[in-house]
């Protein structure tokens, strides 16, 4: 067997061994070592004698054996130690059926998106562990400094070993609500990369795609309607990735997008996620928020959208989860159906809110309605307001040009 | 009457300290409790683990939020104390969930930690 085979076997198996390694260990540090170890006798044993019937049991097996080893050996705990390795020993036929298997591979997910931990960490924790990427290649990803980030993930596994969060797939009772937290982690992951415009083309780790991936592997571990709506939501925003920037890396909103560039294979597959979602009543947010993609993704231009669909759809979404981000989206999408001053008024309505009026969007949706409505100077301020908050490069570009346009500097 | 002693530093000087100066102050915390068991003064007492294993958490509209750390709010009074026995985390937050001040205030929860075997 060459190397490239055991490369093939480490992107397969290692985080399924991993997740079983720290269930059989107890601890995460000494499994990703043993799952080292296992690999390191792999490449050393299998050219010889042959790759395994089960590479995946007998990797299992390899590490716990490695695991115990170093128990044993572990000076500063010596008064543990022993009694650990015994019983370790004693318990000598992990179990390895595919059902615990599987179960293993939800136990890491949900400790790694504890919500006792930050959730910073847990994204970092889940890339680490759950996705395989290296620290450094985390670090690359969430444009942080691997020194940071390696502190991050060493204390987030220092909590959950001292604090004592369980190796545990949570009970019914509390399954609903933990996953919406890994749900969170998943969606995050993916629109760290999303927002990437720039700079993913640099990076040799895809959140999008991790994202994505992670989202698929959740959806045959546990078939629930928001993992298909997450996926669906995901598959059909990536699905706009190539229309969203111009040549020059500038912001393309919606309305402008060249929808030719869109990929309708990854709109169809969103959409079949769609259906398996609502398939499942009542539809969450994850699957609503699919389905507003969708309604976009079907129609031919923005004016052609079907926005009455859509203000139904935020209708429902805002019973959900009445935030005022929805409220705004929602008052475009009114806007669309009733014209930009229908859209004001509920923009106005939103303004006592803190939160919204430190929300760049919130006053570049309401400039742009004012905009639609002729009211020029009305937009100028807005307009002006939102750059002063935006933070992104690329967003305060778009914010000037539309200034500049303003100023009767490009076309109406 | 009974009385709570609650115990306050900065963390940073316990982690600037060698293994023997940690080493003796353990020692010494026994020898504290000893002393005041003998005289049937001691109720009950813990440590706790570093404030790195904390989690903060409160009920809002009946809904358990948590965050990773401490507590934090200075504008927010300590007003007891529960011990509380359980299996993880996950009960241990379960439990202090149903803690009537958690809809009022915040609740922090951290492992206890045993103080090593006296020399």
């Amino acid at each position: 067997m060459d190397t490239l085979d055991l490369e093939t076997v480490y992107r397969q198996h290692s985080r399924q061994v991993l997740a079983t390694l720290i269930r059989l260990l107890g601890e995460f540090d000494l499994a990703e070592e043993a799952l080292q170890d296992a690999f390191a006798a792999a490449a050393q044993q299998w050219p010889e004698q042959g790759v395994p019937d089960n590479p995946l049991a007998w990797l299992i097996r390899c590490g716990q054996n490695r695991g115990i080893d170093q128990i044993r050996r572990r000076q500063t705990v010596r008064f543990h130690a022993d009694e650990l390795a015994r019983t370790l020993e004693e318990s000598d036929t992990p179990d390895l059926a595919e059902s615990s298997l599987q179960d293993d591979q939800l136990r890491l997910i949900f400790t790694c998106c504890h919500p006792a931990l930050a959730v910073d960490a847990q994204l970092a924790l889940t890339l680490r562990e759950v996705c395989g990427l290296t620290t450094e290649q985390v670090a690359r990803a969430l444009l942080q400094k691997p020194t940071t980030l390696a502190q991050k993930i060493v204390r987030a596994k220092r909590k959950i070993r001292e604090a004592g969060i369980p190796y545990e797939v949570p009970d019914d009772k509390h399954l609903a609500e933990r996953l919406g937290a890994v749900l969170h982690v998943v969606y995050l992951m993916f629109n760290e990369g999303y927002a990437r415009t720039d700079g993913e083309g640099l990076i040799d780790a895809s959140l999008t795609a991790e994202a994505i991936r992670l989202a698929e592997l959740l959806a045959t571990l546990l078939p629930n309607g928001e993992v298909f709506g997450l996926l669906a939501l995901m598959g059909l925003q990536d699905a706009r990735k190539a229309a969203r920037v111009d040549e020059q890396g500038e912001l393309v909103t919606l309305e402008e997008q060249d929808r030719t560039l869109w990929d309708r294979d990854e709109i169809r597959l969103g959409k079949s996620w769609l259906m398996r979602a609502l398939g499942q009543a009542p539809a969450g947010p994850y699957t609503l928020q699919a389905a507003i993609a969708a309604a976009h993704a079907d129609a031919p231009s923005f004016e052609e959208t079907d926005w009455h669909d859509i203000v139904g759809l935020y209708d429902l979404l805002y019973q959900r989860s009445p935030t005022p981000v929805i409220a705004l989206n929602r008052a475009v999408a009114v806007a669309m159906v009733e014209g930009p001053q229908a859209g004001v008024a509920l923009l106005e309505g939103l303004s006592s809110d803190k939160a919204i009026q430190n929300y760049h969007l919130f006053h570049a949706a309401l400039a742009d309605l004012h905009r639609r409505a002729g009211h020029q100077e009305r937009a100028r301020v807005a307009y002006e307001r939102a750059l002063s908050l935006a933070s992104q490069a690329q967003e305060k570009r778009f914010l000037q040009k539309r200034l500049f346009q303003l100023d009767g500097g490009g076309c109406q | 009457m009974k009385y709570v002693a609650l115990v306050y530093y900065r963390e940073q000087i316990i982690n600037d300290m060698t293994e023997q100066q940690w080493h003796d102050l353990n020692q010494e915390c026994i020898r504290c409790v000893e002393n005041l068991a003998d005289k049937g003064k001691f109720l009950a007492g813990q440590a706790l683990q570093p404030v790195d294993s904390a989690t903060t958490l409160r009920v809002r509209d009946g809904e358990v939020l948590m965050s990773d750390g401490p507590f934090a709010e200075t504008k927010e009074q300590l007003a007891g104390f529960y011990l509380l026995e359980a299996r993880d985390l996950n009960e241990a937050l379960q439990l202090a969930s149903h803690i009537p001040p958690a809809r009022l205030g915040s609740i922090e929860v951290r492992p206890v930690r045993d103080l090593p075997p006296k020399d």
